[in-house]
């Protein structure tokens, strides 16, 4: 990330920035491009979210030299951090955005899926609302398609508009070769070796929803590999996948990102 | 600790949640699981005014090992319980006296370490001094021995968390959420309980089973993947859930659950709670109170329609027809009706041929209970065959021309 801006901004000029990603607890931030953050287009609407939103902005950009008091300091610092958010969110859905945090995906920034079955899968942050102060950051799976709370406090405190209810989703219709194979697998309560009846049955109903979906995708003309089909894929895709994310990584090198 | 995310092994800041504190431990906890059981042993023969604590409530207070119920001694001296052990562990019967704290009763032998005696041993060190006895690699033997009797303990704790004692200590550390709580979003907080995934020992760690989603999650805190899943077993978690029917396992884990009234328990009874209109509008038929033994209300009560993710973009449904779209929504899926999973009852209905006119109209119904969102517009079945036909020439064409 270092060598993208290095191009464009000194050492100094993203010093606001490069605080914030690195303080504790904002693991899951990547950083925005001064470019993107001084374009006014990106910012609509958002002086009206943002108190002190030109204060804030100057601070976030490196050029705040407003003299006051310790009070006013600290509410502008607390709006820069709200401002950086909001245009993070609007950030990673950008295509340097997601390949910024393609990059943290692929580093396991966001931690890895609970879900014993989901065998590690990387997650993704994700808000469960698009308005600030409503719900904390979430984390999702793209394998078991199901959110989750991050595991430190320290993440539950960061609001999930930060990152936004579409970010997980939008990366992978941008990169539909990067969604994880799903697996049929799952746990089935038992008892002394004897699958207890109630959810057992409540198993079953689920595998024939699932069925069903199959049989409805497979009249609508979409491809539903089976679990074995796919596995099989999976072992030359594995291969390829690196290759896509060079490729990825390559195009924007060669368009001087 | 490989398979762990980069934040939590950042340094360790002040605060004032649990999960915090475990965390901050998580640092080098490997050694330090090993460091505390070494320490013990050691303190029990410096300190001697401290109070002798047996052995077992001293493995069961060691750090990662929070899941671990007290097994009273009586369950261990009764040797049915032990039926088929000695096969498995190694240094059986010198594992069973450090785990009991017995003194070795070999008078001969005693008698030439009357000095030793003297001293103030407690009987920690019991096993100890035989090990010390057994010749010059009594070090290595009593690290042995160590490991043994934790194996073997382990063992036993998965057989007494089935017996009637086993569960109800479960049940207070289960109230006390001792195991922690669900880390689905949907499942709100609600209390989990650790489970194996198989009954033989070293073969997998501890997880977590949560009675909201039926699933089975890694415990947060990597401490606890030193912990062996055999000693909690297969069967504790459901069994747990048959035994205890009458608390609602959706309560957050701050609150103490509900109970469940013994009249809504009963078979043959519809519920009361439960809704009786679908999200959809169309009235639901009665609910059952009890089905296939459990509570209505108990048998997955975290899934189902308004539980369930539902991916968005812009607020707009992802399309299943999408490469993209919902693929996994049967995990997390739960019939609003009920009755549908009642299979016995259906089936009867089925042969009397009462259930004939249902079943022509289920597949749109399927398509309401949350499966099926995303496809424009809903034809009627006679439509879809139509178009199914040509569907399906088109993809076997495919197939040929490849």
């Amino acid at each position: 990330m270092e060598e993208f801006n290095s191009e464009t901004d000194s050492d100094y000029s993203s010093y606001w920035r490069d605080w914030f990603i690195s303080s504790r607890g904002h693991e899951y931030f990547c950083e925005i491009d001064e470019e993107y953050l001084t374009d006014r287009f990106n910012l609509t609407g958002l002086n009206t979210e943002v108190q002190y939103y030109q204060y804030a902005l100057d601070l976030v950009t490196d050029v705040f030299d407003f003299e006051c008091n310790d009070d006013m300091r600290e509410q502008i610092e607390k709006s820069a951090r709200h401002l950086y958010g909001l245009v993070h969110a609007r950030y990673i859905i950008t295509t340097r955005g997601l390949q910024k945090m393609l990059e943290k995906y692929k580093k396991y920034d966001f931690g890895r899926c609970p879900r014993v079955l989901c065998a590690g899968q990387p997650l993704l942050p994700i808000g469960l609302s698009d308005l600030p102060n409503v719900k904390s950051v979430k984390l999702y799976c793209g394998r078991c398609e199901d959110v989750y709370v991050p595991k430190s406090s320290r993440h539950a405190v960061i609001d999930g508009a930060y990152f936004g209810a579409s970010f997980p989703h939008i990366l992978f219709q941008v990169y539909p070769q990067l969604i994880p194979q799903k697996n049929t697998e799952r746990y089935t309560p038992r008892c002394f070796g004897f699958k207890v009846h109630a959810s057992a049955a409540l198993l079953r109903w689920q595998e024939q929803q699932r069925a069903a979906q199959r049989r409805r995708l497979i009249e609508a003309g979409v491809e539903v590999p089976t679990q074995e089909e796919a596995e099989r894929m999976q072992d030359s895709e594995d291969d390829e996948e690196e290759e896509i994310v060079d490729s990825i990584e390559d195009e924007g090198e060669k368009a001087g990102w | 600790m490989t398979d762990h995310p980069v934040f939590s092994n950042d340094p360790p800041h002040g605060g004032d949640h649990e999960e915090e504190e475990e965390e901050e431990e998580e640092v080098s906890e490997a050694e330090e699981e090993e460091d505390v059981e070494g320490e013990e042993e050691e303190e029990e023969d410096d300190d001697e005014s401290l109070v002798s604590e047996s052995w077992i409530s001293n493995f069961c207070s060691v750090i990662g090992h929070e899941y671990f119920a007290e097994v009273t001694e009586e369950f261990i001296e009764d040797d049915f319980n032990l039926t088929g052990l000695s096969a498995i562990v190694p240094m059986y019967k010198e594992a069973l006296e450090m785990i009991l704290d017995v003194e070795p009763d070999d008078s001969s032998e005693e008698a030439s370490e009357v000095d030793l005696e003297s001293d103030t041993y407690n009987n920690g060190a019991a096993a100890r001094k035989k090990a010390q006895r057994l010749g010059a690699s009594g070090a290595g033997n009593i690290a042995l021995i160590e490991s043994s009797a934790e194996l073997l303990y382990g063992l036993v704790h998965q057989r007494y968390i089935l017996s009637r004692p086993g569960m109800q200590q479960m049940y207070e550390k289960y109230l006390a959420a001792h195991f922690g709580h669900c880390p689905r979003v949907f499942c709100n907080n609600a209390r989990v309980l650790p489970c194996g995934s198989t009954d033989t020992p070293n073969m997998d760690t501890v997880k977590l089973f949560c009675p909201c989603c039926l699933d089975i999650y890694t415990p947060p805190n990597s401490r606890f993947q030193q912990v062996d899943g055999a000693f909690f077993g297969t069967s504790f978690a459901s069994l747990f859930l048959m035994t205890f029917t009458d608390i609602d396992y959706s309560a957050p884990s701050h609150k103490t659950p509900a109970q469940i009234p013994p009249s809504a328990r009963k078979a043959g009874t519809t519920s009361t709670t439960a809704p009786t209109v679908a999200s959809n509008g169309t009235p639901l038929p009665p609910q059952p109170g009890n089905l296939n033994g459990f509570a209505t209300q108990n048998i997955a009560p975290g899934l189902g329609t308004g539980k369930q993710y539902e991916m968005k973009i812009y607020g707009f449904k992802v399309s299943e027809r999408s490469k993209s779209g919902p693929r996994m929504k049967w995990l997390r899926s739960r019939p609003e009706d009920m009755n549908l999973v009642d299979e016995a009852t259906r089936a009867e209905l089925r042969r009397s041929g009462r259930l004939r006119k249902k079943k022509k109209s289920r597949p749109p119904v399927k398509d309401e209970d949350g499966m099926d969102v995303s496809p424009g517009p809903q034809e009627s079945t006679e439509q879809r065959r139509a178009v199914k036909k040509p569907v399906r020439r088109i993809k076997e064409e495919v197939g040929t021309t490849r």
